[in-house]
């Protein structure tokens, strides 16, 4: 059992959890994951590790509420126990040796991206950030990210904040106005992350993506999170989370997701019952 | 009293009923039964049947002792070679290892050495007297090794064996394990209707007794590595992380949705109990149409689940022919009783999808050719013979390969070209201080073998504790 020590709602559905994890909060590097269960019936969901501290052992995970499981976990309370956590899962991310990094989140994404940022910027790299969500009260971390990025800017869809748009638009900006960017990470909707990959193809610069695919044990022993790259099969669980982003199959990755849609539905569904 | 030719036979569900239902499929022996059974034993002299046990059960003892009515005593004799009797009585290939040797069965159908094991465990079980002897467990104790600490990787039988045994010598044993529960593929591979999960539960719980701590969600190699184990204190490691890394097939169309390994839609249903969704929220997809491709006992346990599932046609496809077959006879004729199809001799060459979806397999006949290396003969296609099952899901059951996760992480521990850990005759790695044993030496095998080969392991282990001590 692991105790949720904090919690703090970032913005309506988005919430970030403090648990104590020490064993976890010890290994953790940016771009590792974990998996948890909610309780003894619960499916395993894999969650990036938003921040560690190693002295106090306690790990934050920030999560949308989008499916029955992160509905449960955006329910459950400071001194509630979490039923399982596994980790640090994944490949780090290397962040050696790149000087000018762009980083894209989008949506919750950002909560994914915030430990590259900080990773890079304690690295000493150049650190330009770009958040963007659909609405002004669904942007996250912004502070933080100001903190640690040398320069910080946002997009909204509808204008409420920041630049009217997307993120890639001032991506667009950036890369025809600046030349020595060497690398652009980018996490968030899948749709999103093609665009990127898409347009940074153009520049030639180097991309990595972060793929938030369908798991269950995420130690490499089901293959239900493999998804092509450069042709070849990959499991995200252990091969990634991150990727080249010109060597992924979007179309494929985006089909996977949609897989249990109705069975989500159906549980969603049972739920709403249950509350009733 | 004439002999009896054949097994005494062991009552199970109808096929119409089982389908229906997750519960065990035979039902064992009553104590009447088991009585009759044991009597057919000859009593061998040179008893065979003890040799063709990989852990050499004092088997005509143990059936002695039965007939004699003193089934306690059967069991911790039993228990004296096997830490889990009630598991092995279930699932090993006795047809291919003791009852394959059986005096009896040179003429007429061997001893039920299987049943008769699962009756005199379950026996136990039931009244609690499963547990070693205080006088057996007092004759294990090295009080050199009291107290020391050692760890163990991987909670599956290999991994559980050495445990057990290890805390027997006296040693302060930590099992490691990645998943949340217990058991290994006992617990996320072999269905419930074959191996009820509250045997495992209860052979864990004797476990624990022996003092062993648990420590669940640890995926050594990523939350802890080996070397920090020794730097924590642990004076040996055993590696028993077994083989789960899946097999594709490396076809067209492998990535559409509806095409699962075995191990995905094995570890859906057992071990996140999607059989019981909604109320468990694991979901699992099968639809009306599924094949399976493979035919071990790992395809066999699909097709079966699937069908319980609920889906109306099952099929195994292989492409071998049916005495090749890998899977215990056991399970070929429950899944055939239960109605599964075997389309054999067929080997996919493309899955076909609409909307991202499985629709159908495209499949090629084969016919039998030359014998190869492992001395079967080789399945050669026939050209122009390509023909299409319509499917809803696909599961493929071709096998696994150990998982590099935790040897990639660990320095200076020789693998072999498939991933296997090399080890030598007492279990030992290239490492000083780390043995390994079952699935992640051998490749995918058998409970028993990995059994065995946790307890050679653990024995070695203390000898190796032994020595270093007195350096
Ligand atoms: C569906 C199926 C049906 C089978 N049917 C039969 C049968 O009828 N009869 C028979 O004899 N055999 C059968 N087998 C084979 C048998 O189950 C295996 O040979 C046996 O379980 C191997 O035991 P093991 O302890 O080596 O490995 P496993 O049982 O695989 O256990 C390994 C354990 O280690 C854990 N682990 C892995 N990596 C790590 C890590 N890095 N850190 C910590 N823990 C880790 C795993 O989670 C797992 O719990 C079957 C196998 C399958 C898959
Ligand atoms: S070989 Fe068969 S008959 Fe002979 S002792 Fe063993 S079980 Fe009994
Ligand atoms: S989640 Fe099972 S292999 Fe990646």
């Amino acid at each position: 059992m692991y105790e949720i020590l904090e919690k703090e709602v970032l913005a309506p559905t988005i919430t970030k959890l403090k648990v104590k994890a020490p064993m976890i909060a010890e290994k953790t590097k940016p771009g590792n994951f974990i998996i948890l269960r909610v309780d003894e019936k619960g499916e395993r969901i894999p969650l990036t590790v938003a921040d560690y501290d190693r002295e106090t052992g306690v790990i934050s995970i920030i999560f949308q509420e989008v499916g029955y499981s992160t509905k449960l976990l955006g329910k459950m309370d400071k001194g509630d126990q979490i039923q399982d956590i596994v980790g640090p899962l994944g490949h780090h991310i290397d962040l050696e040796g790149y000087e000018k990094v762009v980083l894209l989140g989008g949506g919750s994404g950002t909560a994914l991206l915030y430990p590259k940022v900080r990773g890079f910027y304690e690295q000493g790299a150049e650190v330009i950030s770009i958040t963007g969500a659909r609405t002004k009260n669904l942007i996250i971390l912004e502070e933080e990210l100001e903190k640690y990025s040398d320069r910080l800017f946002i997009a909204t869809d509808d204008g409420s904040y920041g630049h009217h748009g997307y993120v890639t638009d001032i991506l667009k900006d950036l890369m025809e106005k600046e030349d020595d960017i060497d690398l652009v990470v980018a996490i968030g909707p899948v749709p999103m992350m093609k665009a990127v990959a898409d347009m940074t193809k153009e520049y030639g610069i180097k991309t990595i993506v972060s793929l938030n695919t369908i798991m269950v044990d995420g130690t490499g022993m089901c293959g239900a999170c493999r998804v092509t790259v450069g042709g070849e099969r990959k499991f995200t669980c252990v091969d990634g989370p991150a990727f080249d982003a010109h060597q992924v199959d979007f179309e494929e990755l985006m089909n996977r997701l949609n897989f249990y849609q109705n069975e989500e539905d159906l549980v969603h569904d049972t739920a709403v019952e249950e509350d009733k | 009293m004439a002999l009896q030719k054949k097994k005494t036979p062991m009552k199970e569900q109808a096929p119409e009923e089982r389908i229906k239902n997750f519960n065990e499929v035979p039902f064992g022996y009553s104590d009447d039964e088991a009585v009759v059974e044991a009597e057919r034993c000859l009593q061998c002299k040179h008893q065979p049947c003890v040799e063709g046990c990989p852990v050499h059960v004092p088997i005509p003892q143990f059936i002695q002792a039965v007939i004699d009515g003193d089934v306690e005593e059967a069991g911790q004799i039993l228990k004296s070679k096997n830490n889990l009797p009630a598991v092995c009585g279930r699932v090993c290939p006795q047809e291919e290892q003791c009852e394959n040797v059986c005096v009896m069965g040179i003429k007429n159908e061997p001893v039920a050495i299987g049943r008769l094991e699962r009756y005199v465990a379950d026996y136990n079980m039931e009244r609690g007297s499963d547990k070693s002897s205080a006088a057996e467990l007092e004759k294990m104790k090295v009080p050199e090794l009291e107290g020391r600490k050692a760890a163990v990787i991987g909670a599956g039988p290999a991994g559980l064996t050495a445990a057990a045994d290890l805390a027997k010598y006296g040693l302060d044993v930590t099992i490691f394990e990645a998943l949340h529960e217990t058991g290994g593929v006992l617990r996320y591979g072999i269905p419930e209707f074959r191996l009820p999960k509250k045997i495992v539960d209860q052979e864990v719980e004797a476990i624990k007794e022996l003092g062993v701590d648990i420590q669940l969600n640890v995926v050594v190699g990523k939350s802890i590595t080996v070397d920090e184990l020794f730097a924590k204190g642990y004076e040996s490691v055993f590696i028993g992380v077994g083989a789960g890394l899946p097999r594709f097939l490396n076809i067209p169309g492998e990535n559409l949705n509806g095409v699962y390994s075995a191990n995905e839609f094995l570890t859906r249903v057992n071990l996140m109990k999607a059989f019981k969704y909604p109320e468990y929220k694991t979901p699992v997809v099968v639809g009306d149409k599924v094949a399976v491709v493979g035919a071990g006992n790992v395809a066999m346990d699909a097709a079966r689940t699937a069908k319980r599932l609920g889906a109306e046609d099952v099929y195994i496809v292989y492409r071998r022919a049916e005495e090749q077959m890998p899977a215990r006879s056991e399970e070929i004729h429950h899944a055939q009783e239960e109605g599964i199809e075997f389309k054999l001799l067929n080997n996919p060459v493309a899955i076909h999808g609409e909307d991202g979806r499985v629709a159908r397999m495209e499949c090629q006949q084969m016919k039998l050719g030359e014998k190869d290396d492992s001395g079967r003969r080789r399945p050669i296609p026939i050209e122009g013979s390509n023909w299409m099952l319509d499917l809803d899901t696909v599961i493929i059951a071709i096998g696994q390969n150990p998982n590099p996760l935790l040897t990639s992480n660990t320095k200076d521990l020789k693998t072999k070209s498939w991933g296997g850990i090399e080890v030598n005759d007492d279990q030992q790695t290239s490492r000083e201080g780390v043995y390994a044993g079952g699935d992640v030496v051998t490749g995918a095998a058998t409970v028993i073998k990995a059994m065995g080969a946790g307890k050679t392991a653990a024995e070695n282990i203390k000898n190796y504790l032994l020595e270093k001590s007195k350096k």
